[in-house]
């Protein structure tokens, strides 16, 4: 087991010359120690030294660098490393060795809705978000109308959110999450929620902050397609190792091609 | 400069951190009475009654020689729950959030203490219950009163410290999601809070000395009941077990937080 020496480094202002740098980056989990759920499960391993067995690297020196303004691709099979690295980037993992650095405030779309409460009216709901999220309260009653306005949700305002359907409930987390104009926009498959309509809404806003407030958005979708048509920049990882790097037409290309 | 800086993003941060704690403390505060007609009312009629009940039942099996028995019931009563309700909050706090924890960068720390908060919020609303048994028995208020927020300071750092411990270690081990409870259960039998402590065994009676719960609620009784100042030593003991206890679980809860994520 490598003593973990990985380290998050968090800037909230968008300066230097990258908005993301990922340098040797190792994640490794313990699955052996995952399975522990209980005290007696724990002694008992302890006891027969087998605690620190059974390792698995999610991400294997991963190395690479985003620019402001890019627009950056992960792909890859299920289960090769993306949701990871999303999530090392985000900041909620810390890597096990090498160094995780990002510049700018992030906007995090994934797992929309996550911080809801369904006993809750979505007014209450939106300025709760708002906080977990860390807008401030000035800012979410500034910008409370335009929330409601882009989930077009007038009529429903005060209802508790258990009755509503979780397309309207993912109208309203991203209209929540992107009425902030992010220095970083983390997109991870949500645009397959909501109704037709609601999916160009969300595809436009996400446009706009690319071509209008020069975000920089990392990409995570199965749908080859769509990464060549919106990245410019794309990575390939496949089992935590890194395939290719470069071009987000070159990366798709390769990638397509290695499943023929 | 730089320290200028960096003093300015703490503050953002903490700024930031109050603002999510204020929120969480509305929501639970709105889905704790929401639906019930008396609303707010309850948590001063909740120990009220409670009171009412355990003082029949005792007074009925045991006639113990304690003067303004009720009284003296409730103060006890309501200090321990306020602790056990808070850490049991604050033992699935972490648990319960954990689809926000994978999504979002926050300050882990805010669920375990915002239970707290919202406790302390209870409590000062029972107090107005306090209130009425002190009128109901001609306890006029005495001076010592004044030790109360100070009372609070020393209940609420140690409950943090007790809730931030059990919230980590409810992440790795679930079994101390089913301990915890039974745990408090012994230990409120084992602090006179229905009796008085002379009915303990000699030795017991000086393993109160080591049981903060029993100094808290000492403490509680003196300035509420007898109307009498807390000495400096008693002082110092309720400060220096609150502050113990915050360190140990301010420790536990950094040394786990990072594998949080992996385990919830």
């Amino acid at each position: 087991m490598k003593t973990p020496t990985g380290k998050y480094l968090f800037n909230p202002e968008p300066t230097g010359e990258y908005a993301v740098r990922v340098s040797d980056v190792t994640m490794m989990f313990n699955m052996a120690g995952e399975q522990l759920n209980s005290l007696k499960e724990f002694f008992l391993k302890a006891v027969k030294r087998e605690l620190f067995f059974k390792e698995f690297l999610a991400l294997n020196d991963v190395s690479f660098t985003i620019r402001h303004g890019d627009v950056f691709g992960l792909v890859g099979t299920n289960g090769s490393g993306k949701s990871t690295m999303l999530k090392l980037i985000a900041g909620v993992l810390d890597p096990t060795t090498g160094i995780c650095e990002v510049n700018g405030n992030i906007a995090p779309l994934i797992e929309l809705g996550a911080g809801f409460d369904m006993q809750l009216s979505a007014r209450e709901n939106i300025y709760l978000n708002g906080a977990l999220l860390g807008y401030s309260r000035d800012f979410i009653q500034a910008h409370f109308d335009e929330i409601v306005d882009f989930a077009e949700l007038w009529d429903f305002l005060e209802l508790p959110l258990k009755n509503y359907s979780s397309g309207m409930v993912a109208r309203i987390a991203f209209a929540i999450a992107t009425v902030i104009v992010p220095d970083i926009l983390i997109v991870d498959e949500t645009l397959s929620v909501g109704d037709m309509f609601f999916q160009e809404k969300c595809e436009a806003r996400i446009n706009s902050l690319i071509h209008e407030h020069n975000t920089t958005v990392l990409f995570v979708s199965h749908s080859i397609k769509q990464v060549e048509r919106m990245c410019k920049h794309a990575i390939w990882i496949e089992k935590g190792v890194t395939q290719m790097l470069g071009e987000a037409k070159e990366v798709c290309e390769a990638y397509k091609n290695s499943h023929n | 400069m730089l320290s200028f800086i960096f003093m300015n993003t703490l503050r953002s941060y903490l700024k930031r951190d109050l603002f999510v704690l204020t929120s969480l403390v509305s929501k639970d505060f709105k889905i704790k009475y929401r639906r019930s007609v008396l609303g707010v009312a309850w948590s001063v009629l909740n120990p009220l009654l409670m009171m009412i009940v355990m003082s029949a039942v005792f007074s009925f099996m045991f006639r113990f020689e304690i003067d303004k028995y009720p009284l003296y019931l409730i103060l006890g009563m309501i200090l321990f729950n306020f602790m056990t309700n808070s850490t049991n909050g604050g033992l699935m706090s972490i648990i319960d959030s954990a689809a926000l924890l994978k999504k979002i960068r926050i300050n882990k720390a805010i669920f375990p203490i915002e239970k707290v908060v919202f406790e302390l919020l209870n409590f000062a609303i029972s107090l107005v219950a306090v209130a009425a048994v002190m009128i109901f028995f001609e306890v006029a208020p005495s001076p010592n009163l004044l030790f109360l927020p100070l009372l609070l300071v020393y209940v609420v750092l140690f409950c943090a410290g007790l809730s931030l411990l059990v919230s980590a270690l409810a992440v790795f081990f679930r079994d101390v999601v089913h301990l915890w409870s039974v745990f408090c259960l012994a230990w409120m039998y084992v602090t006179p809070i229905f009796y008085p402590v002379t009915m303990l065994p000699e030795w017991l009676q000086q393993a109160m000395d080591f049981n903060p719960m029993y100094q808290f609620i000492t403490y509680f009784r003196m300035i509420a009941l007898y109307g009498e100042t807390p000495s400096l030593v008693q002082n110092l003991i309720c400060l220096g077990m609150a502050v113990v206890t915050l360190g140990v679980g301010i420790l536990v809860f950094r040394r786990m937080q990072s594998r949080f994520i992996l385990y919830v």
